[in-house]
């Protein structure tokens, strides 16, 4: 499997704070990549450097074999990197169904058409109810995001970054704060991903790292521990002893 | 859960939904236009309103509708205003409708060139610049005065008639025909881009702009953009006082000026496209009335309506409104079953 996303020995720091510290990590083509590690490790300061929010202190970042370090945060939702929050960012006065058209028309470049009402091309909406079909939106699909349930905004969350039909989807923890009863239907979206697209998934939930992940990286105090296949990475006992300690009956 | 299967027309209705055609909107456009013949005699401050409408309006599209605050509008009005001043007291054009164009796009010009001082930083920072640029316009103006007349103004302007065709008469009829036409094309235009994907990304930025970045938007393009086109607007808002009143003064670039807009904004009501207008129409009507009543202290009365409207809040209002729009809805007459 080729490597589609990776970044060499990056480095972040926060004044003396080390957030990222020579991490190179790399994700496979079509990969089910889960980035685990205790709170505080730094894994969503790596998503902010992965999909620009952020920039490195030291070391770059290539997708596809390009170097994108410099590049802006939209400039890689266009390159095929989108990415979901683990606090909800979504646009609380739009209705799903607009939150969607917006990404879409982005990507399909008629988001700057001003001459037109939004809504009048075929395309986009086809495709917005496509997304709204596949997430399970249909019922709010035309309520304003801010009074969904949170489950529904969780999964708009996740509807929103795959509305920019992302090569490399970074996940962070889309389960985050769901009351379980919701929690299914998340954790079902998430499992019904397309395989052409290689998902990177940061997460607490063990149940669902292990039943998702093909690949695990484990990162402590922003460096990188150790990385392998499921099984290995639940036996190691380094593992076992900063992170699954609590967890270890998983 | 039921959810019927969806066809992408019925999505596409829902979405177009926002920029449907409310009867009460028709009914405010037929009742402006008709105030041209009802009120002949009042047509000097119905013009004052057009105008401070569009201005207003031009306001709405950067802080309502982008969420840029700026106190500084009046930097882009007064500039409009020279130009369009500039231009007939030098007989460079001198059809009034083309002059107008040209100080709106002259107006726009320089709010793209200013734009990228607003894209940084928070809200302090821009109304700090924002405020910057109009005092600095307004001292360019002092300083040029072999050009700009100084603070004597811009004198001898004389507009030649509309199209060649309707003189601009001291009853204002003409004035308040030309004005009135401008704010409604204007509005025509803003309630399209408004309501288009272009409209609908500056929402989302407007709305979380982390992210719209998120999804591929280029933020600070969207925020050039828009900025730059309400400065056209507020260039054709100055450009047509200087016309209707030919007469162009350094009062035009002044902080009373862009604080009274945005004044007039939030009486009115940010975020959709009639707050500017109605605002206009408020303050001016309450600024006549009050100035009638007690003319010293009128702007005593501005400020505690304005204190009252803040601390009782818009949401507080809102049932208000309801009641008004509902006895409104009740005069419309009933469909017939298609």
């Amino acid at each position: 499997m080729p490597t589609v996303l990776a970044t060499e020995n990056l480095d972040k720091r926060f004044g003396g704070i080390v957030a990222a510290s020579n991490v190179s990590l790399k994700v496979e083509s079509g990969a089910r990549h889960a980035l685990i590690g205790p709170n505080g490790a730094g894994k969503t300061t790596l998503v902010n450097l992965l999909t620009g929010v952020l920039r490195p202190s030291a070391g770059r970042i290539m997708f596809d074999g390009r170097d994108i370090t410099d590049l802006k945060p939209h400039e890689r939702v266009r390159l095929g990197i989108a990415r979901t929050f683990q606090i909800n960012q979504l646009f609380a006065d739009l209705t799903p169904l607009e939150t969607l058209g917006v990404a879409i028309s982005e990507r399909r470049g008629s988001g700057r058409d001003w001459w037109r009402l939004a809504g009048s091309k075929h395309g986009v909406m086809e495709e917005s109810i496509e997304l709204i079909e596949r997430f399970h939106l249909a019922d709010v699909m035309s309520a304003r995001t801010a009074i969904l349930p949170y489950g529904k905004q969780r999964l708009l969350e996740i509807a929103l970054a795959f509305a920019c039909r992302p090569r490399v989807l970074l996940l962070d923890e889309p389960a985050a704060g769901v009351p379980e009863a919701e929690r299914h239907e998340i954790l079902a979206t998430v499992a019904a991903l397309p395989h052409d697209v290689t998902v990177l998934l940061i997460e607490h939930d063990m149940d669902l790292v292990f039943s998702f992940a093909d690949c695990i990286s484990v990162l402590v105090n922003g460096a990188l521990l150790t990385e392998g296949a499921p099984e290995a990475i639940a036996r190691d006992p380094r593992v076992r002893a900063v992170y699954l300690g609590e967890a270890a009956n998983v | 859960m039921s959810s019927a299967p969806l066809a992408p027309p019925d999505a596409a209705r829902l979405v177009m939904n926002r920029a449907r055609w409310r009867f009460s909107e028709i009914v405010f456009w037929i009742a402006a236009f008709a105030t041209i013949f009802l009120f002949p005699g009042r047509h000097l401050i119905l013009t004052e309103i057009a105008i401070l409408g569009l201005f207003a309006l031009s306001l709405d599209l950067i802080l309502g509708y982008a969420g840029i605050i700026s106190l500084g509008q009046a930097a882009f009005f007064g500039f409009g205003g020279y130009c369009a001043g500039l231009l007939a007291q030098h007989q460079l054009v001198t059809e009034p409708a083309l002059a107008l164009v040209i100080a709106g796009v002259a107006s726009a010009a320089l709010g793209f060139v200013t734009s990228f001082l607003v894209l940084r930083g928070s809200d302090l920072t821009r109304i700090m610049v924002t405020l910057g640029i109009a005092l600095v316009l307004r001292e360019l103006g002092n300083r040029y005065d072999g050009l700009t007349g100084g603070t004597d103004g811009l004198q001898g302007i004389v507009i030649d008639p509309l199209f060649g065709q309707f003189r601009f008469d001291i009853f204002g009829h003409t004035a308040y025909a030309y004005s009135l036409a401008v704010l409604f094309i204007l509005f025509l235009l803003a309630r399209r881009i408004v309501n288009s994907p272009f409209g609908l990304s500056l929402r989302a930025v407007k709305g979380n702009p982390l992210r719209a970045s998120a999804i591929g938007i280029s933020v600070n393009g969207r925020l050039v953009a828009v900025y730059t086109i309400a400065a056209g607007y507020a260039g054709v808002a100055g450009a047509l006082l200087t016309q209707t009143t030919q007469f162009a003064s350094l009062d035009m670039f002044s902080f009373e000026r862009s604080a009274d807009v945005l004044l007039m904004l939030i009486i009115g009501g940010t975020g959709y496209l009639y707050g500017g207008v109605f605002g206009a129409l408020i303050f001016k009507l309450m600024q006549d009335w009050l100035a009638s009543l007690t003319p010293q202290y009128w702007q005593f009365w501005i400020g505690l309506v304005l204190v009252v409207i803040v601390l009782v809040g818009r949401e507080r209002l809102e049932p208000l409104r309801g009641a008004i729009r509902k006895r409104i809805l009740r005069l419309r007459p009933r469909k017939t079953a298609a």
